[in-house]
């Protein structure tokens, strides 16, 4: 298994390397910058989902929470981005690490409920902020830069994300394999069982919860600055809801998975464009069918046919 | 002084009292067995002991310290394994990976060496899963080495979970009707491993129906009946307790 994944990493850097080569226009860049951003988000979301089995309705909160931070703080403070792109980070482990406690004593439904709730409060404080955070409307975030150069071109940004995409995939895999991965595995796979055999499970859900937050706090501040400009919209239910569905597509429990659920959810809308007012009714029912034939995900089913696992 | 003892432990669910003022003592080393008809409490007993109910009063005390209320990985750090009755395998990993997590305790948990990939902790994990696949073997599992635990056969399982345990290094370790469902030969198979592991010095206590399977194996039998304890002692003392004789057979035979 892990000889397989490890040769999974090496297609990705080719992929990644070899992609703004081909690709035929500045649009097609943006697109796979964007389906990059979303992969590393997805990575760390499948790991609390897809592996440790716990949900999370609340996620795009914590992606909000990154990009307002790399907004607000260069903005009104005069913080240097990657200092205020840390401090988000370092806001939403905190946050999400005093609020898991509490949370992960809840079970199914009732967790999905707390993590929905604590993501539209993150919203709802985005939006009345408005002194802070320009409100409904969204503000302008300042150019991420580092000693005199500023990252600026959408060329320079596909390589920051392709870096941070292929060590994702990379620790993940790792992650996935180590006594602290199975441990998160087992405890999914038999709660009662992962305890007698001394896995402390509150704090295990607690670290994979704070350790995806984070992970989409920061993809929240790349984002910021790549876009130039935040609006409310990225920390509202609907995209937490979009993020969970690009796990649940590509595959739960699959790091590769993870990354076909991103690409492909952050691509289909564009390919749907051509249905005009029918897109978000296409966009549902091709997301129905693949959960009625494909209900473990697109990644594990096909692996499953071709006989090869995960 | 005894490994575990046990003092007056009760249970109440509600209006059910599952274990009532049970009372008794193991002797590091030895194989105890708890039997009775169902329904008599004896996996509640289990739950009680290894940290997964809290009991409503009374005392467990194991090496002298009191470990009542203490949940089952604080109970696990102190070298109290079990084994399920219902299974409780991991389906979403594969027959090794299973065992492996019984280690757990025993390996580097570190969340960021993990995710680095650092050389001591992979050594370190290459040699567990060496002897994994060992603890697979002393089961009787090794054709299962390369397996998925969703591939494997009841019996198989029943099997893989002791073999988990075990990967604890446990000094007292609790199997929940370790035979229940298996064929004769399988049985006489669990059977030598209970005695293998008894010899190898790891206390066993064992909730059983199987009799001629207890009669064998224990040096002590605690007999419970409606949550209560009927009697207590060896085989041949349990066996001619007419409290005994009645609860299994009727109180007028």
């Amino acid at each position: 298994m892990q000889k397989r994944a490890y040769f999974g990493l090496y297609i990705v850097i080719a992929v990644l390397a070899v992609l703004p080569l081909v690709v035929p226009n500045s649009f097609y860049l943006d697109l796979a910058i964007r389906m990059a951003i979303n992969a590393v988000i997805v990575l760390g979301l499948n790991l609390l989902i897809g592996f440790a089995g716990q949900i999370s309705l609340g996620h795009a909160g914590f992606l909000g929470i990154g990009a307002y931070a790399s907004a607000v703080l260069p903005t009104h403070f005069g913080w240097h981005p990657l200092l205020a792109m840390g401090a988000g980070a370092a806001i939403t482990g905190l946050l999400a690490a005093v609020l898991a406690r509490p949370i992960f004593k809840l079970k199914g439904q009732y967790l999905a409920m707390a993590t929905l709730g604590l993501g539209i409060i993150i919203n709802i404080a985005i939006r009345n902020e408005a002194a802070w955070t320009g409100g409904p409307d969204g503000m302008p975030v300042p150019a991420m830069g580092l000693m005199g150069f500023e990252l600026t071109s959408d060329k320079h940004w596909y390589w920051v994300v392709a870096l941070m995409l292929s060590v994702s995939v990379w620790a993940s895999i790792n992650l996935i394999d180590s006594p602290f991965g199975r441990a998160l595995r087992a405890l999914h796979g038999s709660e009662v069982a992962s305890q007698v055999v001394g896995v402390d499970v509150v704090r295990y859900k607690v670290a994979i919860f704070v350790m995806s937050a984070v992970f989409a706090s920061l993809m929240g501040s790349i984002t910021a600055h790549y876009v130039g400009f935040v609006t409310p919209n990225l920390a509202d239910f609907f995209h937490s809801i979009e993020l969970v569905t690009m796990v649940v597509i590509g595959g739960m429990a699959s790091v590769y998975g993870s990354l076909i659920g991103a690409v492909l959810l952050t691509a289909l809308p564009q390919a749907l464009a051509t249905f005009e007012g029918w897109e978000t009714v296409a966009f549902g029912a091709i997301l129905m069918v693949c959960m009625i034939f494909m209900p473990k995900g697109l990644v594990p089913t096909l692996a499953a046919k071709f006989g090869k696992g995960d | 002084m005894a490994l575990l003892d046990v003092n007056k432990l009760s249970i109440h669910f509600g209006g059910v009292k599952a274990v009532q003022e049970v009372s008794f003592s193991i002797d590091a080393g030895i194989v105890y067995a708890v039997i009775g008809p169902n329904g008599a409490g004896k996996t509640t007993l289990f739950n009680l002991i290894t940290g997964v109910y809290k009991p409503t009063s009374g005392e467990i005390r194991l090496d002298g310290e009191s470990i009542g209320g203490k949940s089952p990985n604080e109970l696990a750090t102190r070298g109290v394994a079990r084994t399920f009755q219902n299974l409780q395998i991991c389906m979403n990993m594969s027959a090794i990976e299973n065992v492996m997590v019984g280690a757990h305790l025993r390996l580097d948990r570190n969340l960021l060496k993990a995710a680095l990939r650092l050389p001591t902790l992979t050594r370190r994990d290459a040699e567990m899963r060496v002897e994994a696949a060992e603890l697979m073997r002393f089961v009787g599992l090794e054709k299962y080495i390369e397996a998925r635990a969703d591939s494997m056969s009841y019996g198989a399982l029943k099997r893989l979970e002791i073999a988990r345990a075990l990967a604890m290094k446990p000094r007292l370790i609790f199997l929940d009707e370790p035979a229940a469902g298996l064929n004769p030969k399988e049985t006489i198979e669990v059977d030598d491993l209970i005695r293998k592991m008894a010899d190898s010095g790891i206390t066993v206590v064992l909730v059983e129906h199987d009799m001629k399977m207890v009669m064998n194996l224990s040096d002590r039998i605690l007999v419970l009946d409606y949550g209560k304890k009927l009697a207590e002692g060896t085989g041949e003392e349990v066996r001619r307790n007419p409290d005994v004789i009645a609860a299994y057979l009727g109180a007028h035979a």
